[in-house]
């Protein structure tokens, strides 16, 4: 059993006992735990199943590679599954509980699928679930949707908050152990703006546990000293719980801190994204041990043997009474010693290499251990706990040479330097044989802006695994300014690479040796992939589901594609490793929302007549991040009912849409006519001062892109209108010929829009309603159809725009922004007497449509040219040039089966639905039947009543009278006759009184 | 994440900041222009590995466009200038050759 020991324990503060529970269970630790350590001091080293075969998953390793120990952790709104126990740390009145099985963690129906094992081999995904067809989704799917997937998804609001923080450094430094310090020093005395962030709650990282001396003091007390000194420096800033997530292009550093993960509710942000620029990045993130692969590796109690020696050392915690011990390497012998230290014992060293005569193994001898060199272990005995561990010689088959009982093994297959942050953005990697491992390149590094390293490996993170090597290293990469520490620690001797225990291991046992613990992937898999033709491992990774799992393949990346260079029977530098990707941990979707939720969660744009429309029912249609009344409620009125009032109030008399959302661009200067002409399809330097004309714009590919009204306010000045989503868009789009194409044209361009309140006074009581408010000559004579004129309207300073998009005697009047609420109200109050009605913008597309005028978005779609659109009449023919031209001159542009605008008419009366297909005779190649039109614009009109509708047909003006079918769902046909798309008022008589 | 400095205002630039405009000294073909010509203006670009020149805006910035030199595949940034010119500054061009001689030209 896993124990608290009554002495001991670097991390851990014994006065603050933390009680905390697990699956409803109560436990209790001490501050300083990790939620890991806690666990194991109360004995629970089952902690959860696996993904595939709902096998029974202890705690592994004691950081961030940790790929079983997996929790739902909290409650309610702080709810969150998957957090790692080893990297979570314990806080008093934690909840927590076990993940992926189902009844419980103890007795798991799933695990039946490890009896099953024959029917899940690699890629099961694809070739189980194929055939037949029907059984996918009534036998497989409900039975994967059951069992899968990792953990719950939290069903309350997050009650928490999380912000975003910037952050700029000449150096960052990732990575607060002995080397990361050391750099930090360095840097710090020479005057650099520095970074030292470190993901764990401590600095120091492993060197304090494993022995190591510095300038004759223990590591802790250097390490203390250490952090003094950077504290003190004004140009040195460090973090704790700061995890270097991903590093990007031109040193775009992307920094996780979780600022309260351990004093959950205290107010502050939970987690905070820093986004970082760093002028350089040096990486001190350490190293990976690895396990070795041997049958029954998964079963709990089987540690990485750091691990083990970390819960002792760091926690207090022993992870079993009796430890064996199996490495390939001297380093592991630390851990026979740390536990010998703590008074447990180690029944034995199972060593695979044929001999083990350094320090270590002569010190362990030296306390009377047994140290078996040449062998191998041939299988972990037990189901849900270690009992012993059957040995075997590393060069044969298995076969059982004895058993030794024990309740916990620590294992070690050698070290991988943490190369991820290296990677990232291009670093490359060499493989060092010495050491079996990959590590950085220092003459292949990411580069920067510069063309120069943006990225230094240091210390074991760069292969140097020893505490003299890595302080050195670290020293100079950061400059060697001030005296270089001095580590001490014990010679060891080389390691011996092992990818599978023992070496000539049959089926049997290599189908229970587990690579990747969280998603059951064993060197079977990853054998029989190799078999299957996969070659890259890039595929294999695919196949296999290898380091797919939420840890990234931490641990089982580099001993899976060992196994699988063994199997291709090439050196592993040809294999390659796959992409390291980034976040190097999982990082919550909060942090990355940061505050940008609820109302902040994208600025919204307001007209200053927002909040009377709030106040009067309206219901909102976003726009771009405009809102929009949609239509005005009224009590106890649906939107249908409301939007058909609005219309037949104004058909009827009079109503008000607030159009200041309407895009308003100034373009004025001596070329302001010329360029407009390039601009728009039809003349505009012609347009005379006091006038006003519609106009479309097209891109360089004769694709519809915007409409509008222009008025021409001076000799060298324009106002063009554009669509309400469209302002910032066109706006850019000017700007872009302007400096791109015509820079040396005279001509200035202002994005107006905000700057105006602007209303639409729609129906044939508009002019009374002006009248009312008088101060201006609004009559027909004075005032015509497609003019402007400036005026004091009611007392307001105002433009008004005799123009019609809804068919009706029309004015739409500019104020000043600051006076449109006023001005709002006052046409209200002269409107009062004619019932003025407001309106929201599905009457204003109702009106429109019954008018049969175009709708960008709606009658285009990017690919729609205005003669597509019957809007030959906007074009010029004078013109040699304009934006789209040559494009609307190719062949197929100008192919007389182009799909053309027509009215639609059901011969029912009936809506159709938007999008609908009208569908020809014959199928196409792929046996689908042919089309020859589709609907743009479908609505119910209220004025007609009946539906309304337009589209785009195959030689439809040519086909008036014509009933096309459009297919709708459950096999119904609508059919609809081809008319002319203007419904209500052809001749214009109404907007021209 | 680039950072690009803007040659108009000197601030280097975000690429959150910036927004892109594809390649940059391409001649615009007109109405009299052939299909090959048109065809070649609109859709045909160099997506070269290696120097490219760019256009990009400093659309939350100030506003301007302004082209760009660099690499594609190690993002190393040769030099900024202003979009008013036809074709890349001499010196640009000749530190770009320095630091990559098999360079063929930017036409
Ligand atoms: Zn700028």
């Amino acid at each position: 059993m896993s124990t608290r020991l009554s002495k001991g324990g670097r991390l851990i503060d014994r006065s603050k006992p933390m009680g905390f529970t697990f699956n409803g269970k109560r436990m209790q630790g001490y501050q300083g735990d990790t939620l890991a350590s806690a666990l194991l001091g109360a004995d629970q080293m089952l902690v959860g199943r696996s993904f595939k075969y709902h096998r029974p998953r202890g705690i592994v390793a004691s950081g961030a590679e940790e790929p079983n120990a997996l929790v739902g952790l909290g409650q309610g709104g702080r709810f969150e599954p998957n957090q790692r126990v080893t990297t979570t740390e314990l806080f008093d009145g934690a909840v927590t509980e076990s993940q992926n099985h189902w009844p419980s963690l103890d007795f798991d129906v799933g695990a039946v699928n490890d009896k099953l094992y024959k029917f899940f081999p690699a890629g099961f995904y694809y070739k189980t679930f194929m055939f037949p067809r029907a059984a996918w989704k009534h036998v497989f799917e409900p039975i994967v949707r059951q069992s899968a997937g990792l953990g719950k998804v939290p069903t309350a609001r997050d009650e928490d908050r999380y912000e975003y923080a910037y952050g700029f450094a000449d150096l960052v430094i990732v990575g607060g152990g002995i080397a990361g310090l050391t750099a930090a020093l360095s840097a710090g005395r020479k005057g650099q703006r520095v970074w030292l962030i470190e993901q764990t709650a401590h600095w120091g990282g492993r060197a304090p546990v494993d022995g190591v001396e510095i300038d004759g003091k223990p590591a802790d007390e250097w390490v203390r000293t250490a952090v003094e000194t950077l504290e003190k420096m004004e140009n040195v800033t460090l973090r704790l719980r700061t995890m270097a997530s991903g590093l990007y292009d031109h040193g775009y550093l992307l920094a996780y801190e979780r600022v309260a993960d351990h004093t959950p509710g205290d107010g502050r942000p939970r987690h905070r994204l820093w986004r970082m620029r760093a002028g350089h990045v040096m990486t001190a993130t350490g190293a990976i041990e690895r396990p070795l692969s041997f049958a029954g590796n998964d079963v709990p109690g089987v540690m990485l043997a750091s691990a083990v020696r970390d819960y002792v050392a760091n926690w207090a915690v022993s992870p079993g009474d009796r430890t064996v011990i199996v490495t390939n390497n001297d380093d592991a012998y630390r851990t026979a010693l740390t536990l010998l230290e703590a008074g447990l014992a180690v029944p034995a060293v199972i060593d695979a290499r044929p001999e083990a005569k350094g320090a270590l193994p002569e010190a362990v001898r030296a306390r009377g251990v047994r140290v078996l060199t040449g062998h191998g272990v041939a299988k972990v005995k037990g189901a849900k706990r270690v009992t012993g561990v059957s040995v075997c010689m590393q060069a044969g088959e298995g076969a059982e040479i004895e058993t030794i009982a024990c309740d916990a093994i620590a294992m070690s297959g050698g070290w991988s330097p943490v190369v991820h942050l290296w990677s990232h953005c291009g670093g490359k990697l060499t493989w060092d044989e010495d050491h079996a491992m990959f590590r950085p390149d220092p003459t292949r590094p990411a580069t920067g802006a510069d063309g120069a390293a943006m990225v230094t490996a240091i210390g074991s993170a760069n292969g140097m695994l020893r505490a003299a090597d890595a302080v050195a290293d670290a020293h100079m990469a950061a400059g060697s300014e001030g005296t270089a520490p001095k580590a001490v620690s014990a010679e060891e001797a080389p390691m011996s690479p092992v990818w599978i225990m023992p070496e000539g291991a049959g089926p049997a046992l290599r189908m229970k040796m587990w690579l990747d613990y969280q998603n059951d992937v064993k060197v079977s898999d990853v054998q029989l992939a190799a078999r299957e033709g996969y070659e890259s491992v890039e595929h294999t990774k695919r196949y296999t589901t290898l380091g797919m799992a939420t840890d990234q393949g931490k641990l089982s990346n580099i001993n899976g594609l060992a196994v699988l260079s063994d199997a291709l029977h090439q050196a592993i530098p040809a294999t390659g490793t796959t992409t390291f990707r980034p976040p190097y941990t999982p990082i919550s979707i909060g942090a990355i929302a940061g505050e940008a939720r609820g109302e902040i969660f994208q600025p919204l744009r307001k007209t200053p007549m927002h909040d009377w429309h709030e106040v009067h029912g309206a219901h909102w249609e976003p726009v771009g991040q405009w809102r929009r009344p949609y239509c005005y409620l009224r009590t106890g009125e649906g939107v249908h009912d409301a939007v058909n009032r609005e219309i037949r109030a104004i058909r009827n008399s009079v109503g008000l849409l607030d159009a200041s959302t309407l895009g308003k661009i100034i373009v004025k200067g001596p070329d302001a006519g010329r360029f407009l002409d390039m601009l728009y399809t039809n003349m505009m330097s012609t347009l005379a001062v006091g006038k006003c004309r519609y106009g479309l714009m097209c891109t360089e590919n004769g694709f519809l892109s915007d409409d509008g009204v222009v008025a021409r306010l001076s000799e060298d000045t324009w106002l063009c209108h554009t669509t309400t989503g469209g302002a910032e868009r066109i706006h850019g789009w000017m700007e872009d010929w302007l400096q791109c194409e015509w820079w040396d044209w005279k001509v200035y361009t202002a994005n107006v829009t905000e700057e105006y309140a602007q209303v639409a006074v729609a129906g044939p009581n508009a002019r009374k309603v002006l009248e009312k408010l008088g101060g201006m000559d609004v009559s027909k004579d004075a005032h015509g159809f497609m003019e402007w004129r400036e005026g004091t309207l009611g007392g307001f300073r105002a433009r008004v725009y005799r123009i019609s998009f809804s068919g009706e005697l029309s004015y739409e009047i500019a104020v000043p922004a600051s006076e449109g609420r006023a001005f709002w109200d006052a046409l209200l109050a002269a409107g009062e007497e004619f019932g003025v009605t407001p309106y929201g913008t599905e009457a204003m597309h109702i009106m429109r449509a019954e008018k049969g005028f175009i709708m960008i978005g709606d009658e285009t779609d990017g690919t729609v040219i205005p003669q597509d659109l019957n809007l030959q009449w906007a074009i010029s023919k004078k013109k040699t040039d304009y934006l789209g031209k040559r494009a609307q001159e190719r062949s197929y542009m100008v192919s007389p089966d182009r799909w053309k605008l027509v009215g639609l008419e059901t011969l029912d009366g009936s809506v159709i639905p938007d999008g609908a297909y009208a569908v020809a005779d014959g199928v196409n190649a792929n046996g689908q039947r042919n089309m020859q039109g589709r609907v743009t614009s479908t609505y119910y009109s209220p004025t007609l009543n009946k539906g309304i509708a337009m589209g785009l047909v195959k030689h439809g003006p040519d086909r008036m009278g014509e009933v096309l079918d459009f297919p709708v769902d459950d096999g119904k046909v609508i059919k609809a006759r081809i008319v002319d798309p203007v419904f209500y008022d052809k001749d214009g008589e109404k907007q021209n009184v | 994440m680039l950072t690009l400095e803007c040659p108009y205002c000197g601030v280097k630039a975000e690429e959150t900041e910036l927004q892109p405009g594809g390649e940059a000294h391409l001649k615009r073909y007109g109405p009299g222009s052939t299909d090959e010509e048109f065809d070649g203006y609109m859709f045909s670009r160099k997506n070269p590995k290696g120097v490219h020149f760019e256009r990009w805006r400093h659309a939350y910035g100030c506003g301007k466009w302004f082209l760009a030199a660099r690499c594609t595949a190690t993002l190393e940034v040769f030099g900024t200038y202003p979009a008013q010119t036809s074709e890349p500054p001499a010196e640009l061009q000749a530190k770009i050759k320095a630091k990559r001689p098999n360079w063929e030209g930017y036409k």
